[in-house]
């Protein structure tokens, strides 16, 4: 950003400006540093309600929850973009003109770096001693001896050695050119990350899937459960991997304190890669697996039931593993059999899945105490009627839509009940049957592809590395004026920092040291 | 030793230096109500003044000054060295890096912030910013106790050599982060004392230190060296791992937000310092503002936030 900023003249004289004029004072305006600044404050006061407010991209039932708590509050909020922050238009204007006001003053920045570049070292000022750091000593070397000697102690300086007419021998020595040369590269980068996350984005997909122990999944848009793309992107891309999920493996802690944390997950099982290859993955958190540039994530597991209903008339309507997500951490799931095929009239199921069920009490509900899989009780009612998946309209796999059906009862009139360990099975009332005939396990997997994610990764790495040279380097002048007075030289010496931070005090006395010259005659004034 | 010994002895080591490292805030304020008597001395001199024999009572309060500033050092020292055997044997019972959780993060945290600072005493005579450096590392320790968590293993989204990396970089910014703070805290003070003070009322501690100016250099010395390990931290190695651990390298979790938050706000500092009009109170108030956003995202988001980074159990 512009280290310079000039108070606007323009408004005592806005009357006459014409746009062109307009238009520069308003390009000055952006790219001021003050401007720059305020953006940057602005942009992080702009971040903080993303944090506090659920966001859809994060967390889309967390924004559902919090309208059904704020029913007047939420939709004023929406209206406002408060669940979509980070893509909303006031969010993406503050750092889209942060970006404008970065490039504004890059490039001058740069113009400006390239001349330097080429520059020779300024000559001094005429009163050496005036500086706030210099010093003005005597010695027997003869001028020249004086200049050889600051050329060895300005090693890494560029030099400029000048005789003037009256026999004054002038080095100029100036050195910390990086430093403006970092900070370019630390500007252009962040430009250069905010255009890989951008384009990462619109190129990108992402999306997730749940996948039972024995089964497979293919990489189309229909085997995905939640999938989301950017605008780009186009589904047939898709690259056609397809994966065979042989074991789902989760353990937890067993003892102590935090038991029932999880302690490992892991997915195993083998991919067909779209050119052919084969392999076997094993999948764990932190470690994805890559198929043509899409990664597999293992993000969670749960339980898969498997179950078979019979219908009265003896059919198998139903039989397969059905997963139950889980809702806390002691695994009590949650889930929904739908069995279309049952006759005379369609069945379906809901309840729950407890991988480790404790019974209080004869009338208590079963409860889990723990999520590995050590008295797995699946626990269902019953409803039969119209299931409702004719009407066109997409359904949940996860819901069940009772509004044509009708709960299973007992004669008592209350509701009939099913509980089963694995391989039991029940009876319902009008002679259906369901088996809980094993358990499996599934994973949820997130596969996604964000295309050019090197892009930012590099951006930012070589920002930093540009930050620390910015921040690190000190620029500084130094300049040395000998002249022959009878017998013997008369040296100024003096030093100023650009950046006023360094020791330059203690830095000219190294200097002088170096130069190995005499004691210093006087001790110039310091300010 | 067994893990259990192990995790017990750490127990006893960290609360133990939770106690001498208030111990040495104590005389660290002791230090500072010594320099307060400078000010009554001329008083102090007539009074005392025929007897010859005594020490002054100007000199007693110089030596008394110096005294409580070495004992504060000292026990700093001691605390720091307690609080690592109680870091290390931690690691030891875990069997992993102890930095896994709200508790640990608090504790090695401390840690790097006491390093950092008996170090910097050492090079640039940071004494000066004792009381506030070992004041805020005891109630961060104290707080840790209430979200103490027994050692062991870490939930597997945390089973990443990034743990090491990410964390240890969050925490070694930390440390800068706080020291800048205290030095940008007492900057306020001092240029406003420096302005409104009169000459001859200037006695007590904060005459003892260096000139606003200097306060100013260190904490750009040190926020300027915290920057770009911030964002190494927060930019670079957190994206690479969430990519790892979660399928994305930036999400807007919450701890990401506030991270984000952090880097901006000091990206802000370190313009400020550049900017006529904010040089000064402005750039100090923003390097301030920037710790708070530093402290609420390991306080405020680890504990009422529901996001990812829920590690604080």
């Amino acid at each position: 950003m512009s280290e310079k900023t000039k108070k606007s003249k323009g408004t005592s004289l806005a009357p006459e400006l014409g746009w062109r004029e307009m238009l520069r004072w308003l390009w000055r305006q952006v790219t001021s540093m003050r401007t720059a600044l305020f953006l940057l404050l602005l942009l992080a006061i702009a971040a903080v309600p993303g944090s506090l407010i659920p966001q859809r991209g994060v967390d889309a039932q967390a924004v559902q929850s919090y309208f059904a708590r704020n029913p007047t509050l939420a939709p004023v909020l929406d209206d406002l973009g408060f669940f979509s922050v980070y893509t909303s238009p006031w969010f993406s204007a503050i750092y889209l003109l942060l970006m404008v006001s970065l490039v504004g003053c890059i490039i001058p920045r740069a113009i400006l770096y390239a001349k330097a570049l080429r520059a020779r070292p300024p000559r001094a000022p005429r009163n050496l001693l005036r500086l706030p750091v210099s010093e003005s000593l005597e010695t027997d070397a003869s001028p020249e001896d004086v200049v050889v000697a600051a050329r060895t102690a300005l090693r890494g300086h560029r030099v400029d050695v000048v005789t003037h007419d009256d026999g004054t021998t002038e080095v100029r020595a100036e050195k910390g050119y990086l430093r403006e040369a970092g900070n370019l590269v630390f500007h252009v980068s962040l430009v250069v990350v905010l255009v890989g996350v951008a384009a990462g984005a619109l190129l990108g997909y992402r999306g997730s899937a749940v996948v039972v122990e024995g089964t497979g999944f293919s990489n189309s848009l229909t085997q995905y459960d939640e999938f989301s793309s950017g605008a780009w992107f186009e589904p047939d891309d898709l690259p056609p991997f397809s994966l065979q999920m042989d074991d789902v493996e989760a353990r937890f802690q067993t003892t102590g304190e935090q038991r029932g944390a999880p302690r490992l997950f892991r997915a195993k099982g083998s991919y067909t890669a779209p050119d052919g290859d084969t392999g076997d993955f094993d999948i764990q958190v932190n470690h994805p697996l890559s198929v043509d540039g899409t990664d597999v994530f293992l993000v969670g597991q749960g339980y898969a039931p498997v179950v078979k209903v019979t219908d009265p008339e003896g059919n198998v309507a139903f039989d397969g593993p059905v997963p139950f997500l889980p809702e806390d951490p002691t695994y009590t799931s949650s889930g929904v059999v739908k069995v279309p095929d049952a006759q005379p009239y369609q069945i379906g199921f809901q309840g729950f899945f407890l991988p480790t069920a404790v019974t209080t009490g004869d009338d208590e509900a079963s409860v889990s105490v723990f999520p590995a899989a050590a008295n797995p009780i699946l626990g269902l009612f019953a409803w039969t009627g119209d299931l409702g998946l004719d009407d066109g309209v997409p359904q949940s796999v996860y819901v069940l839509d009772k509004d044509g059906m009708e709960q299973v009862k007992n004669e008592d009139g209350s509701n009939f009940r099913i509980s089963l360990s694995p391989g039991q099975e029940q009876e319902l009332p009008d002679g259906t049957t369901i088996q809980f005939v094993e358990l499996r396990q599934f994973a949820r997997l997130q596969i996604a592809a964000s295309p050019g994610k090197v892009v930012p990764l590099v951006g930012v790495s070589v920002g930093v590395l540009g930050l620390i040279l910015s921040l690190a380097i000190k620029p500084r002048r130094t300049w040395i004026r000998a002249r022959r007075d009878g017998s013997r030289t008369i040296v100024e010496v003096a030093a100023l920092d650009r950046v006023p931070r360094g020791d330059v005090t203690g830095d000219l006395d190294d200097l002088l040291e170096r130069l190995a010259l005499e004691a210093p005659k006087e001790k110039a004034e310091r300010a | 030793m067994s893990l259990e010994q192990y995790a017990q002895f750490s127990n006893y080591a960290i609360a133990s230096a939770t106690v001498v490292l208030g111990l040495a805030f104590l005389a660290y304020l002791v230090q500072w109500a010594v320099a307060r008597k400078v000010a009554a001395e001329p008083v102090l001199v007539a009074a005392g003044g025929a007897d010859t024999a005594v020490e002054s009572p100007s000199e007693e309060t110089e030596t008394r000054f110096t005294m409580a500033g070495s004992i504060g050092y000292s026990l700093t020292s001691l605390a720091a060295l307690v609080l690592l055997a109680g870091l290390v044997t931690r690691g030891l019972a875990a069997e992993r890096v102890p930095w896994g959780n709200m508790y640990e993060f608090g504790c090695a945290a401390v840690m790097c912030a006491l390093i950092a600072y008996l170090a910097l005493v050492k090079v640039w005579d940071i004494d000066w910013v004792g009381s506030i450096i070992t004041g805020i590392g005891t109630v961060v320790l104290g707080a840790s106790m209430l979200v103490y968590v027994p050692a062991g293993p870490l939930v597997p989204a945390l089973h990443s050599y990034w743990l090491v990396m990410h964390v240890l970089a969050a925490m070694i910014a930390g440390a800068a982060f706080v020291i800048g703070a205290a030095a940008s805290a007492l900057f306020l003070v001092k240029s406003r004392a420096e302005k409104r003070t009169p000459e001859e009322a200037r006695t007590g501690m904060l005459w003892r230190m260096p000139s606003a100016a200097r306060m100013d250099q260190l904490a750009y010395r040190v926020n300027a060296f915290a920057f770009p390990v911030w964002t190494f931290a927060a930019l670079i190695s957190g994206p690479i791992w969430a990519q790892y651990a979660w399928g994305r390298y930036w999400g807007w979790d919450p701890k990401e937000v506030w991270a984000f938050i952090t880097w901006v706000v000091y990206a802000g500092y370190l313009h400020a310092r550049a900017t006529a009009g904010w040089k000064g109170k402005a750039a100090a108030i923003l390097c301030l503002v920037g710790f708070a956003t530093f402290v609420f995202n390991f306080v405020g988001v680890n504990l009422f936030v529901p996001g990812l980074h829920s590690y604080a159990k």
